[in-house]
């Protein structure tokens, strides 16, 4: 089957986000840029339904399609996953910040021209942390969802997904085509091999202009204001456990 | 302008995360619903209806919401939202799941784990692993929002609104499974006065517990665990704190043996006291802790047990 793999080019996770100073966001200049630590995972389950590892059959997947929607240096993101196994890439270009709804509503568009099986995408990006834009798409497609999986397996034309729930685990089957968004502990990513790199440059990425999919992008949230959250104040060393306690006997605490 | 607000429950009680929901959807408005979706689900509309400054609540019961699957939420609520401006969850599991599949379809922007109501239409809310914070103004006529729990004070217990029946439709495309839930007779990580987290120096499933669970049955506190120490198979993955597990905001938050890494911090960082116990003098944990103790977990955790009395 076809896997549509939606991915992000987001600040890596190691780098502390700075805010500016005139408070219209965050400064992006000069930032160390990787691909959202989720949409990883995503790649990966992708490839290794197509290699057959794990508790999939080999060539559950036949092709892997990755997308990306957002500006020029993105086709990295998507070079980085064609590197990791990926088949082809989309980038479909856009120098705006798009919202979810935006995203979700370019992504369908891409949906119904390339008919993937499944979409399978991260939870979550780690910048704008809205962990909307897979439960958006499958709703505009009236596809099913299976958010937060933790464990992934097809069978009998279901996604069969284990979510990682407050309290617990649980366990769906959704009917394919259907939305499949992935959690931290799926898998452990790849790091693509020299030679796999090489490979990934004679892939294959076309890059579209947002405006060729006749989709309203219009932003529905105006961002009034980026702060610093309020900072703590500094705090004091204790030497034993008979301080500590008092401490926090006088902060009220105990 | 009137609010739904779609209650988080365990089946037979209210969990406070519903309250906490009600006090930041009365910040919106006075004319607040309460809305429990479940199976057998009429005791938690009963007690739905205590909840102080609650107009009415509406009780919708099938199969699928009975595990509040997306699809049979989305199907119940779609024809309720014509009559309200606004639906608000807290930024659970559960409600991150349905509340963006709502959202698109009545075609607005969902505003995700807010953490302040400024007014009707703009609100606060944390972006970037909680290293900054934004504010919004919805051009929506119809606002999804999921509501950062830990940011609200609990709405009072005392109202009798009344009980409303109301359909409740089912999942279609995707059937349950199986679930298998974690059994705790300590408080919730989300609901505790006091919590005693452990990171990746405790070394092993069993030298976690041995050490977190006596020590958080002292303080009648939840065990939490950093991702290092859930990865690493010591803690159960609902143990986690932090960006990508759950955010807390207790009283007194104890990390023992956590580095303090950004994914970390994101999810303890508005605790109200933090102690840190980490031999690493260096470890970032430090940097936010108002009470830190230079110390190897193995001598201070007992040490510390015995002041405790």
């Amino acid at each position: 089957m076809k896997v549509l793999v939606p991915v992000k080019r987001v600040i890596d996770s190691n780098v502390k986000a700075r805010v500016k100073a005139d408070q219209t966001g965050v400064d992006l200049a000069n930032v160390k840029m990787s691909m959202n630590p989720f949409d990883e995972i995503a790649v990966e389950e992708a490839v290794r339904m197509k290699e057959g590892k794990e508790h999939h059959a080999a060539g559950t997947a036949d092709e892997i399609v990755v997308v990306s929607i957002g500006v020029t240096q993105a086709q990295e993101t998507i070079r980085t996953a064609l590197a990791m196994g990926a088949d082809r890439g989309l980038l479909i270009q856009s120098d705006a910040d798009l919202e979810p709804l935006a995203i979700a509503k370019l992504l369908k568009a891409v949906v119904d021209e390339e008919k993937p099986d499944l979409v399978l995408l991260g939870k979550q990006s780690i910048d704008g942390d809205n962990n909307a834009v897979g439960q958006m798409l499958a709703a505009l497609l009236d596809w099913p969802q299976a958010t937060f999986a933790g464990k992934l397996v097809i069978e009998g034309g279901k996604a069969v997904v284990t979510r990682e729930v407050d309290g617990g685990l649980q366990t769906v089957s959704a009917s394919l085509p259907a939305v499949v968004s992935v959690d931290l502990r799926l898998n452990t990513p790849r790091y693509a091999s020299l030679p796999n790199i090489m490979k990934a440059k004679k892939k294959e990425i076309a890059v579209k202009p947002v405006a060729d999919y006749g989709v309203d992008t219009a932003a529905r949230l105006k961002v009034l204001k980026v702060a610093e959250p309020p900072k703590r104040s500094a705090g004091v060393k204790v030497a034993d456990a008979a301080e500590l306690v008092s401490k926090l006997k006088s902060a009220g605490v105990l | 302008m009137a609010v739904l607000v779609i209650a988080d429950h365990d089946g037979a009680h209210v969990r406070d995360t519903t309250n906490k929901t009600v006090t930041a959807a009365l910040a919106i408005s006075g004319d607040v619903d309460v809305l429990v979706l479940g199976q057998n689900a009429k005791a938690v509309a009963d007690a739905a209806a205590k909840i102080t400054g609650v107009r009415k609540v509406l009780l919708a019961e099938s199969a699928g919401l009975g595990k509040m699957l997306a699809e049979a939420v989305e199907a119940t609520v779609l024809p309720l939202a014509a009559g309200y401006d606004a639906v608000l969850t807290p930024a659970n599991t559960d409600g991150k799941n349905f509340a963006p599949r709502l959202a698109a379809k009545l075609d607005v922007a969902p505003i995700s784990d807010i953490v302040e109501v400024v007014s009707t239409d703009t609100f606060v809310r944390p972006i970037y692993a909680g290293n900054a914070l934004e504010t919004v103004q919805s051009s929506d006529a119809k606002k999804v929002i999921t509501v950062r729990p830990t940011a609200f004070a609990a709405a009072a217990e005392g109202g009798s609104a009344p009980v409303e029946t109301v359909a409740g439709a089912d999942a279609g495309k995707v059937s349950f499974v199986s679930e298998e839930m974690v059994k705790s007779d300590r408080p919730e990580l989300g609901a505790a006065k006091i919590i005693v987290s452990g990171g990746r120096a405790l070394g092993s499933a069993e030298e976690f517990h041995a050490v977190m669970d006596p020590l958080a049955d002292k303080l009648g506190a939840a065990v939490g665990a950093s991702r290092a120490a859930v990865d690493a198979g010591y803690a159960p993955n609902d143990y986690q704190v932090g960006q990508t597990g759950k955010v807390v905001a207790p009283a007194l938050y104890i990390a023992i043996g956590i580095s303090g890494a950004i994914q970390h911090l994101a999810g303890m960082k508005d605790s109200k006291v933090i102690v840190a116990i980490n031999k690493d003098a260096d470890a970032p944990i430090f940097q936010v802790a108002d009470y830190g103790w230079v110390a190897d977990y193995k001598t201070a955790v007992p040490e510390l047990m015995k002041a405790l009395g």
